[in-house]
């Protein structure tokens, strides 16, 4: 009779515990399906789904299934907190990420602080400055001073060049984030000692950028320091090569050239440039869980219409959810403090490297690649797949070559 | 900054290339706005869709996308006519407002954009011709064939409007409209035909043009929200119902943003294109050579 | 009804909805009902100058990001406080709106929406280029920790301004439609020469029907950046104020306080439960859809539309 009881008791308890376990671990966020930022919204949530479909396969966490909740936030700020306040108090999501971009984090700031609630952000350019939320946590590499993290990989390259630049020209779209990273861009020149001899800014709608070149060259810098989104990068880029440029070092901060659309757009005219990157097929073996991920990518993104590289943010938009995943496994549950706690004292083990966060919630150390194009002939996209078309210049321990100067 | 010659050289040339292809998107609303008092706020919207257009057609086959599009031009029109045979219907027959018009093309512009981005999905396009990389210098001013192409073939066709609009009988039976649409119909003109035709042919420069912005930019289906403004302040600036008006209000938007480009801060330009706008509306209302 | 009742019934109605919402313990009814609050204010006022004075505003973003940027301006220089900000940013929107009257009404009415597009390209412009209040790097304003009468959400306390704004920006709308004000607006939409030449102070009046329509608007924008955390340019700015401050008049009907009330609830919900339901492109196609639909089948707007089914004269 006993030993009925006892089997009872336990099946009873393993059907609870069935059942609790199927109780799906729902996750919650904004992300641009529509808008200006769709392009790369659409890409992070390919990479996020495909974690979601690795993750269940494994059999979850912690034996829960993992559900997306989603909503698109048409890459507009005003519709962060109707979302977010959703997710979490009809939706009820056991855990909330970000969407892309600054615009569309800072709004959701402060629903998390008000909720004790441990929120990882997508790409958001040093939102925490000044919110000094101890629960925050950035995927992005730039390190714990975001503005300063951005642009040093281009600014040690250049004042390593010999002889010394003394002259620079900045210049970037009228936008959240190339402001954000002017501004860092200009922390830097101080602390080189180089003098600005252009600093304007343009309409992001610009149309035609000769203009501008024209007026850039006529101050004759040493380097020039660009910071924009993809239109307008491809729009400056077709300039330089209409106008002709005399500068030692070109780039800096260009989003755009990280994706097929441009790489094959502008093919040759990329050369000699110098920008940043996230990943490059140079320093594949630096990452090598990252191979095994981007075939997965770029299958779905051919049909999906989206880039299909995948170099820029997808690999991000999957570590942030690794980094997430193995925050819940190693507390064994989900509370937010705890997992807060964990994430800043412990490191990650991500397709895009080894992860630490400083304690305001950014990397703890910048790991930008700055890099320069080199060799591109034609217009197809199969040779941006493999090594050879680009200069990994900085960090140290990535870099395979030394920048070629000047520019033009 | 030096003020150099080739620096002010550069900008009027820069300006005036500018100006002509913004005379091309804006030529269309010259016609509907300012001829029929038609508000198609959706007309960047169509010109959105004449990119797409060109560029699928120029990138399956490898055709030239600002010959595709002139070659798909005669699609726009009936597009163009279609559309304003149910403005016609539900609107001007009814003699409401142009404010229902408006929020009518709206809605146009709306649906359009989300059909494209079903379509053809958010990523920027470019359209790559032979002649996409080519720079011809004259001294030491530049002459970027992405841009002179476009500013050729715009001045062809606003000039061919022209041409149609004054020397042709149903083109003058256009600017008839325009001015009295009673005494035409009195006259047994049928007008509804006349205004049809006009609106068709606006859209049909909206296509055409849509191929001269994939050439010089590129093209994601948002982007039309960007050109209303232009399109209208270059109609105004330049005088409704006038052609050469629009042409003239192109060109100084153009120059004015390349001088403020060059010379002053790229960030003030749409201040300075659209001050001249308001200045122009306060001063003389009817633009430079409206009616 | 009188003004004054009305006024009085309107508060009550305003003060119940804001105590009854003290029962509601999920915040996503707030956010979303402080959205749709936002574009009730927005269309009544646009209808002020649009519906009942026959002149289309096209820059409605323009007054709203006026009221925005001034609580922004207050904030990083004085830290002044909530009820400052309102005051502040009505006024310099309600002077902007004055200024742009006297400016731009003397001509044709299409010309004036020309005039309002441009204005809101210039202001953009000119608030990109302003560094004090962040410019295109953006602003970030701070939720305060005290929060007045027992609130314990700061979105509780942005609703109820929001109903306290709209219960106002709806009186308004009465006093001026049931005044001589709003006898010499209808006189000016129905035929302006007709109206100056029966003495009608038209100059006047147009200026007064704007200066009350952007300060209203603005007055709309005055919480915006307590609402986001974060505001930059493009946010201000974005083109939804335009088209819906058309749109939810246009859909209401333009005649009476109670079309743009009735729209901006309409439209308002639709687009704040398509957003956390279809929620993709299909948003915007809905939209366009409506607006293509409503504008084709209900000229008049829904009032229109109900005072030709049941007759009688509106209220």
């Amino acid at each position: 009779m006993r030993r009925l009881i006892t089997w009872f008791g336990m099946v009873l308890g393993a059907a609870a515990f069935a059942a609790a376990a199927q109780q799906p671990l729902k996750i919650g966020f904004g992300m641009s399906l529509t808008g200006p930022l769709a392009g790369n919204g659409k890409a992070a949530l390919i990479a996020m789904e495909i974690w979601k479909d690795d993750v269940n396969a494994r059999g979850g966490i912690l034996g829960r299934k993992v559900e997306f909740v989603y909503y698109d936030d048409q890459t507009s700020p005003s519709t962060v907190p109707s979302i977010y306040n959703k997710l979490l108090d009809v939706d009820k999501v056991d855990l909330v990420v970000s969407g892309y971009g600054t615009n569309v984090i800072a709004p959701a700031m402060p629903i998390m602080m008000r909720r004790n609630m441990m929120f990882m952000g997508l790409f958001g350019m040093n939102v925490n400055s000044k919110f000094d939320y101890d629960q925050y946590f950035q995927i992005m590499p730039s390190g714990p001073e975001p503005g300063i993290g951005w642009t040093k990989g281009y600014f040690e390259t250049a004042m390593a060049l010999e002889p010394k630049p003394k002259t620079i020209a900045l210049v970037g779209a009228d936008a959240e984030y190339p402001a954000l990273a002017l501004a860092g861009a200009r922390e830097q020149v101080k602390r080189s000692g180089l003098k600005v001899v252009y600093d304007k800014s343009y309409p992001p709608n610009t149309v035609d950028f000769s203009p501008i070149v024209r007026a850039i060259g006529a101050t004759h810098p040493d380097l020039v320091y660009v910071a924009s989104y993809p239109p307008d990068s491809a729009g400056m880029i077709r300039a330089v090569n209409e106008v002709g440029l005399k500068t030692r070092m070109f780039g800096g901060g260009m989003v755009g050239t990280q994706f097929a659309a441009l790489r094959t757009q502008l093919g040759p005219m990329l050369n000699g440039i110098v920008n940043y990157e996230t990943y490059a097929p140079e320093v594949a073996d630096k990452f090598p869980t990252l191979e095994a991920f981007l075939p997965k990518y770029q299958a779905r993104a051919v049909k999906e219409g989206v880039d299909p590289l995948g170099y820029y943010l997808p690999p991000f938009a999957y570590a942030m959810m690794q980094v997430i995943e193995q925050a819940i496994s190693a507390t064994k549950g989900l509370d937010q403090a705890k997992l807060a706690q964990y994430m800043h004292g412990n490191e990650f083990d991500t397709v895009v490297g080894k992860v630490r966060f400083a304690g305001n919630g950014e990397w703890a150390i910048p790991r930008m690649l700055a890099v320069q194009y080199h060799d591109v002939a034609g217009n197809d996209l199969a040779q941006w797949k493999k090594p050879g078309r680009v200069t990994v210049l900085s960090p140290a321990e990535y870099k395979t070559g030394s920048v070629k100067t000047p520019y033009q | 900054m030096e003020f150099s010659s080739a620096l002010f050289l550069n900008a009027i040339v820069a300006g005036l290339l500018l100006g002509g292809f913004y005379a091309a998107v804006s030529v269309g609303v010259s016609i509907s706005f300012g001829m029929l008092d038609v508000v198609n706020i959706a007309h960047p919207g169509f010109i959105i869709l004449g990119s797409y257009i060109a560029f699928i057609l120029s990138d399956r086959f490898g055709w030239d996308p600002i010959a595709v599009s002139l070659a798909v031009s005669p699609l726009f029109f009936l597009l163009g006519a279609v559309i304003y045979r149910i403005y016609y219907i539900c609107f001007e027959r009814r003699g409401q407002e142009s404010l229902r018009g408006l929020a009518f093309f709206f809605g146009i512009l709306f649906i359009t954009e989300v059909a494209l981005v079903l379509v053809f999905g958010v990523d920027y396009r470019m359209a790559r011709t032979a002649y996409s990389d080519t720079t011809w210098r004259l001294g030491s001013v530049d002459f970027p064939l992405r841009l002179v192409v476009p500013f050729l073939v715009s001045l062809a066709m606003v000039l061919a409007v022209q041409a149609f609009l004054t020397r042709t009988f149903f083109g003058r039976a256009v600017l008839a409209v325009a001015q009295d649409p009673l005494a035409l119909r009195l006259m047994g003109v049928r007008t509804l035909r006349v205004k049809e035709f006009a609106f068709a042919l606006s859209i049909a420069t909206a296509g055409i043009a849509g191929a001269f912005l994939i050439v010089i930019q590129p093209v994601q289906p948002s982007l039309g929200r960007e050109y209303i403004g232009l399109v209208f302040a270059v109609c105004v600036l330049g005088g409704l119902g006038s052609i050469w008006g629009t042409l003239a209000g192109a060109f100084i938007l153009g120059l004015a943003e390349s001088f403020t480009s060059t010379f002053f801060g790229p960030s003030w330009a749409p201040a300075v294109s659209f001050g001249l706008l308001l200045g122009t509306l306060a001063l003389r209302p009817s633009g430079l050579f409206g009616r | 009804m009188s003004n004054a009742r009305f006024g009085l019934a309107v508060l009550a109605v305003a003060i119940v909805i804001a105590a009854a919402s003290r029962l509601v313990t999920n915040d996503y009814f707030f956010s979303a009902a402080y959205t749709v609050l936002q574009f009730v204010v927005l269309a009544t006022a646009w209808n002020i100058l649009g519906g009942y004075t026959g002149y289309v505003n096209f820059g409605s973003a323009a007054f709203f990001a006026t009221g925005a940027y001034t609580s922004i301006f207050l904030y990083k220089a004085v830290h002044a406080p909530l009820p400052v900000m309102i005051v502040c940013g009505t006024l310099m929107a309600a002077l902007l709106g004055l200024a742009v009257g006297y400016l731009t009404l003397r001509m044709r009415g299409v010309f004036f929406a020309i005039a309002t597009l441009a204005l809101s390209v210039v202001l953009y412009t000119l608030v990109v280029n302003w560094d004090y209040v962040g410019g295109a790097r953006g602003a970030y304003i701070l939720q305060p920790r005290q929060m007045p009468f027992g609130f314990t959400r700061y979105v509780q306390v942005l609703f109820s301004t929001m109903l306290l704004m709209a219960a106002f920006s709806i009186v308004v709308a009465r006093v001026i439609e049931t005044s001589a004000i709003g006898r010499g607006l209808a006189a000016i939409r129905d035929d302006e020469l007709a109206a100056e030449c029966a003495g009608v102070p038209t100059l006047r009046l147009k200026a007064l029907a704007a200066a009350t329509s952007g300060g209203l608007m603005g007055m709309a924008g005055t919480t915006f950046p307590y609402y986001l955390s974060y505001v930059e340019p493009g946010a201000a700015f974005n083109l939804s104020y335009a088209v819906n401050s058309i749109a939810m008049p246009l859909i209401g009907g333009m005649m009476s306080w109670m079309g743009p009330l009735i729209g901006a609830l309409l439209l308002g919900t639709v687009q704040q439960v398509v957003q956390v339901t279809v929620s993709s492109e299909w948003n915007l196609l809905i939209v366009g859809f409506l607006l293509v639909a409503f504008v084709t089948a209900a000229p008049r707007g829904i009032m229109g539309w109900v005072s030709r089914r049941f007759g009688g004269s509106g209220p």
